[in-house]
């Protein structure tokens, strides 16, 4: 793996297996930046996306809208939503770049119970490994922003992986070259919200008062941000107004996990102390056990090697001698 | 009370089972990056076939140009140095790479004769053959050597010729020659229809 590519946390895995990599500080924290006051809708970015990625053609209906899909899919990791809102008596297009927002505390991340499956570096790319994907879907669940969706066929999840192929090599993601209208910018996140105080000044100074960027407090801000020139109207834009996630699933599994390997550790201790101190159980050559030999025999109920149920407090069993 | 060498590995074993089994997994924790796949590919700056803006873009190919070999056109992105476009494309343009490896592209000239509801496939000599005829035809039939007035004009009124963003300097300068050379005087380019 590449050094660029730190990892900051893994899905379903105790930190003390995150390599030592993750000693590093890990390098620049990046971002996009989505403007929505300057996007015209061309969907350039929906094909740069599917182009870049080589995630093929899914046929299309027109159902009254310039949407091209509706809804994201697995072979669908970038969707224009347009919005069509009436704002002071005109139709509006409040648009919205559905993709992956790679949250800061990732809720997918979070409530995924395969180690490995979903990674965030340290550059705030939230990405799924889908070969240690095992289909749950907890990750669809525990999406604020409904991003991640399952296949089918392949039993995967899937979502925009913000191009970490590309970011690795030092290129932006296909949908931020692509953009005709400078509506998506990528840079470090430090940069993309100095940026994002600059368009909403713009706005607020064109009229738009309620103009305000996109980075929710409650998933620790998110590693694509929006500048939306309706700040009050977020819910017609489909974004959520309070997405929260909560580490809670991931360190609940982790306690759990770390309980259940401590009493296996405990009962093999245990058998083995159990072992040491009183030895193996020995049978005299009537098969009976020899502390508790004075109860009646029986018959055994099936012919068993040897057999004996390892409990020394029961009645003997008969037991073909061997 | 003695353990022995077997019944310890057998212990072993069947701890170390069960801790990985309750998800321990002690290899490193890596996401399986995809490799960038234009990381071999060589590049070649183009332009964007479609509109008039001309738009700046790179190729990328694999294949080494050698005799034997057909390049395949793996990607094609915005030229970040072109200063039509700075790196970015609209969507027809991000998607120019169909146009040289669709399955549905045709290779072949398709021909609707007079009156037939269908397109057939013909070859080039015949799509070529029956062209030149139906030029020549109108030429001869509309070509006017003098105007109204008199004066020597010789153009063709009855064709008018369009061309295509989708041309290069060079074609378009090899049409409006030997389109003149006919007469034509209606020349005019797609992007302005």
């Amino acid at each position: 793996m590449a050094d660029s590519l730190t990892i900051r946390r893994v899905s379903a895995s105790p930190d003390a297996f995150i390599p030592i990599s993750a000693l590093r500080s890990g390098g620049p924290t990046y971002a996009k930046l989505v403007d929505i006051g300057a996007c015209i809708g061309c969907k350039g970015c929906e094909v740069a996306c599917k182009e870049w990625n080589d995630l093929g053609v899914e046929p299309t209906a027109n159902f009254g809208s310039y949407q091209s899909h509706r809804d994201l899919s697995p072979k669908t990791w970038l969707l224009m939503r347009f919005n069509e809102v009436e704002v002071d008596g005109n139709l509006n297009w409040l648009i919205k770049k559905d993709a992956c927002l790679h949250c800061e505390d990732p809720g997918c991340l979070f409530s995924c119970p395969a180690p490995g499956a979903i990674v965030q570096y340290t550059n705030g790319i939230v990405d799924f490994n889908q070969e240690s994907c095992i289909g749950c879907q907890y990750c669809v669940t525990g999406c604020p922003f409904d991003i991640p969706r399952f296949d089918a066929s392949t039993r995967k999840v899937s979502k925009c992986n913000m191009c970490v192929d590309r970011v690795e090599a030092g290129l932006e993601p296909a949908c931020v070259k692509t953009c005709p209208t400078n509506a998506i910018s990528w840079g470090s996140k430090h940069d993309m919200l100095a940026l994002a105080d600059q368009k909403v000044e713009t706005l607020q100074s064109r009229g738009y008062a309620n103009a305000a960027v996109y980075n929710p407090a409650g998933v620790g801000g998110t590693h694509m941000m929006y500048v939306v020139p309706h700040g009050d109207r977020l819910a017609d834009y489909s974004l959520p107004s309070d997405p929260t996630a909560s580490p809670a699933p991931m360190t609940g599994l982790m306690f759990m996990k770390r309980l259940g390997a401590w009493m296996m550790g405990f009962g093999v201790l245990g058998a083995l102390v159990h072992f040491l101190r009183y030895g193996p159980e020995r049978l005299d050559e009537h098969g009976d056990h020899r502390d508790h030999g004075d109860g009646p025999a029986r018959e055994a109920p099936s012919a068993r090697l040897g057999g004996h149920d390892g409990h020394g407090d029961g009645p003997a069993r008969q037991a073909p001698s061997a | 009370m003695d353990i022995s060498r077997r019944t310890f590995i057998k212990a072993a074993a069947g701890g170390a089972v069960g801790v990985s089994a309750l998800g321990f997994d002690l290899r490193p924790a890596q996401a399986a990056v995809r490799q960038l796949k234009i990381r071999n590919a060589t590049e070649y700056r183009t332009v964007c076939p479609y509109c008039a803006v001309g738009c700046g873009t790179i190729a990328y190919v694999h294949g080494s140009g050698g005799l034997n070999t057909r390049n395949t056109v793996i990607h094609v992105e915005g030229d970040p140095d072109s200063p039509i476009n700075g790196g970015t494309l609209c969507p027809k343009g991000a998607s120019q790479m169909e146009l040289a490896i669709s399955p549905r592209l045709r290779h072949q000239p398709l021909l609707r004769r007079a009156g037939a509801a269908d397109w057939e496939e013909v070859d080039w000599d015949t799509a070529m053959d029956w062209f030149a005829r139906k030029f020549k035809d109108s030429r001869d039939a509309s070509f006017r050597e003098r105007d109204d007035a008199g004066r020597v004009v010789n153009r063709a009124d009855g064709i008018a010729w369009v061309g295509s963003a989708t041309v290069s300097n060079e074609d378009a300068y090899l049409i409006t020659k030997t389109m003149r050379a006919m007469g034509l005087v209606y020349i005019d380019h797609q992007a302005r229809i």
